[in-house]
């Protein structure tokens, strides 16, 4: 089975505090950690799965700028085949249908059975895997935490619905699918891992590689646009409860005996 | 004004929640703009999803096809794609169901898309204005959407506060005709596996202590089950527990494992996601405890704590057990 997986490079919220810059036009990036989007790594992992398998080959692929590379190299340390990271100026400013439109692209140059991507990313928009299907007239299922390859031509999928509840699919491929966080275990990558693939050679493609017009990415040809980021007025929210720790622990009590919180 | 149209979710006869809340993000969006409810699904099911949603919305539109028994987004795209007209806007609940269908139905239609909305700033000229969250809801943005072919919008549920009137009378037109006929499917829906409820069943809780990714190590466990074991709690977590396969899905409270009601809530190093809160929007008092005061949970909360749960949790444990002696 041939997989592409496309992911991305992303500041991971888990370890850093995300802060809007003084004008609202980014957030605060100098002290960020980046890492490849969570649902992705999952998707990668699923995809080596699965080539382990039934053989084949995995490609990830990335739209990113220099320093997305290092996320291609670090899936490929897991057990990636190939990687391509997909790098223009004309990228820059893409909504979803941009990116969609920059991966079908690629799409259109191999033979790919079976394309993942992660249920979403950073911007929890989660709409690239849906769009890319769309345009390659495939079939598409998002939220997914379960794949069994049936034959070369189909795979049962289990997709997480409502209440813990797990819808079963068939599917025929190629198809596109979005991965949810759950689906596996995705291994640990080792410094010996990432040593191993140092020099790998990483094809980078840009539009005319791809041949697309470049107005159909990028802001150029975005109909979405975010025009800043801010942190809302909030609300009243929690009673923050204040001073030394036995003093706070001591209004807890009392308030979790009020409530019925102490049995 | 583009005409607004809103997809309406129904199980067993009934509208979903979010049926209720479309008609007021539409409001939000150009209180003077006509909204039209599309309903889809077959038999008499749909005949009751129908007839409640004319008590929400001025006009619906029924889809009645027996391949829509179960509803498939593949299925159902090109339907929509024949009966929506050009340059419209269209909400949809943002869940399971709407981000199957919606990324793709905009590319169908030309469209533009905004994913998991959460507020809207009106229309102008030919701008949809609306606002987003990022980063797990740690930051908000303002977006802007080109109108001019027509926009696909997926609403985050419980953003916008139901229509508790539904006072419409709304006449039902049937569609099915100008819909069309059901696409050969290349996806086949096959069955649905119900949650199995494991040793607790979180639901029925009274108290419960429920822990997320600030108990960093699957060896930290042991000092939240002995906290509740001293309060007499029950355990649940959040998402990334099960994903680290550190508790069992039983235990997941949110919108993709189980919604609790118990008196006493208690979120220990659980940031507040908003498919985590949807969880627990029926608890009358909850606590939070997390070292990041920003953190989401505390807009949800009652009460507050601002610390670490690592130092916080056995010192709170030893001030109950004295208390009880």
């Amino acid at each position: 089975m041939e997989i592409l997986v496309c992911v991305k490079r992303v500041p991971d919220s888990s370890e850093n505090e995300i802060e809007v810059k003084g004008d609202g036009t980014d957030i605060e990036r100098d002290d960020l950690v980046y890492s490849v989007n969570e649902w992705d790594n999952y998707a990668v992992e699923e995809a080596i799965q699965i080539r382990d398998k039934v053989g084949g080959t995995v490609t990830v692929a990335s739209v990113g700028d220099e320093e997305t590379e290092e996320v291609i190299r670090r899936e490929m340390a897991m057990g990636a085949d190939n990687g391509i990271h997909l790098m223009d100026d004309a990228f820059e400013g893409s909504d979803g249908k941009g990116l969609a439109t920059t991966l079908k692209a690629l799409v259109e140059q191999g033979s790919y059975d079976l394309i993942l991507t992660g249920a979403q990313a950073d911007d929890g928009a989660g709409q690239v895997g849906g769009m890319l299907a769309a345009m390659l007239d495939y079939p598409f299922a998002s939220l997914v935490n379960l794949i069994e390859v049936v034959d070369d031509k189909k795979i049962k999928v289990g997709r997480e619905i409502a209440g813990g509840n797990q819808e079963m699919n068939e599917i025929d491929l190629p198809c596109v699918l979005s991965i949810q966080t759950g689906i596996n275990e995705p291994r640990y990558v080792g410094i010996r891992g990432i040593r191993k693939v140092a020099s790998v050679e990483i094809p980078v493609k840009g539009v005319s590689d791809l041949g697309i017009d470049a107005g159909v990415v990028g802001a150029a040809g975005a109909k979405v646009k975010r025009l800043d980021y801010f942190v809302p007025e909030l609300g009243e929210g929690a009673e923050m409860l204040e001073g030394s720790t036995e003093e706070i622990i001591e209004k807890l009590i009392e308030l979790l005996k009020a409530k019925g919180g102490i049995k | 004004m583009a005409e607004i149209f809103a997809y309406i979710l129904h199980k067993d006869g009934k509208a979903d929640d979010t049926a209720y809340e479309l008609i007021n993000a539409a409001a939000k969006i150009d209180p003077e703009a006509p909204v039209t409810a599309v309903v889809a699904g077959s038999g008499s099911e749909l005949d009751s999803a129908c007839s409640e949603a004319a008590k929400i919305y001025p006009a619906v539109w029924k889809i009645d096809n027996e391949a829509l028994a179960y509803v498939n987004a593949e299925a159902v795209r090109p339907m929509l794609v024949n009966i929506i007209p050009k340059g419209a806007v269209l909400l949809l609940p943002h869940e399971h169901f709407g981000m199957d269908l919606a990324p793709g139905l905009s590319i169908k239609l030309d469209a533009a898309y905004l994913p998991d909305v959460v507020d809207f700033e009106g229309v102008e000229g030919s701008t949809l204005n609306a606002i987003r969250e990022e980063f797990s809801g740690m930051v908000s943005t303002h977006v802007a959407a080109d109108l001019s072919g027509g926009v696909v919008v997926t609403v985050r549920p419980g953003a916008f506060a139901p229509d508790e009137d539904a006072a419409a009378s709304g006449e039902v037109v049937d569609k099915s005709g100008d819909a069309g006929a059901a696409p050969a499917l290349m996806r086949r829906y096959l069955e649905t596996l119900v949650a199995e409820v494991g040793e607790v069943d979180i639901t029925k809780s009274e108290i419960l202590l429920s822990i997320g990714r600030g108990i960093e190590d699957e060896e930290n466990l042991e000092i939240v089950f002995d906290l509740a074991k001293v309060m007499g709690a029950d355990v649940s977590c959040s998402r990334p527990i099960v994903d680290a396969k550190w508790l069992e899905k039983s235990r997941q409270v949110g919108t993709s494992g189980q919604t609790v009601k118990p008196k006493v809530y208690i979120a220990c190093g659980i940031s507040g996601s908003f498919q985590h809160l949807g969880g627990i929007k029926g608890s009358p008092f909850i606590v939070a405890v997390n070292k990041n005061p920003k953190a989401p949970i505390f807009q949800a909360a009652d009460v507050g704590v601002a610390a670490d749960i690592l130092e916080f949790l056995p010192e709170l444990q030893e001030a109950i057990e004295e208390l009880k002696g």
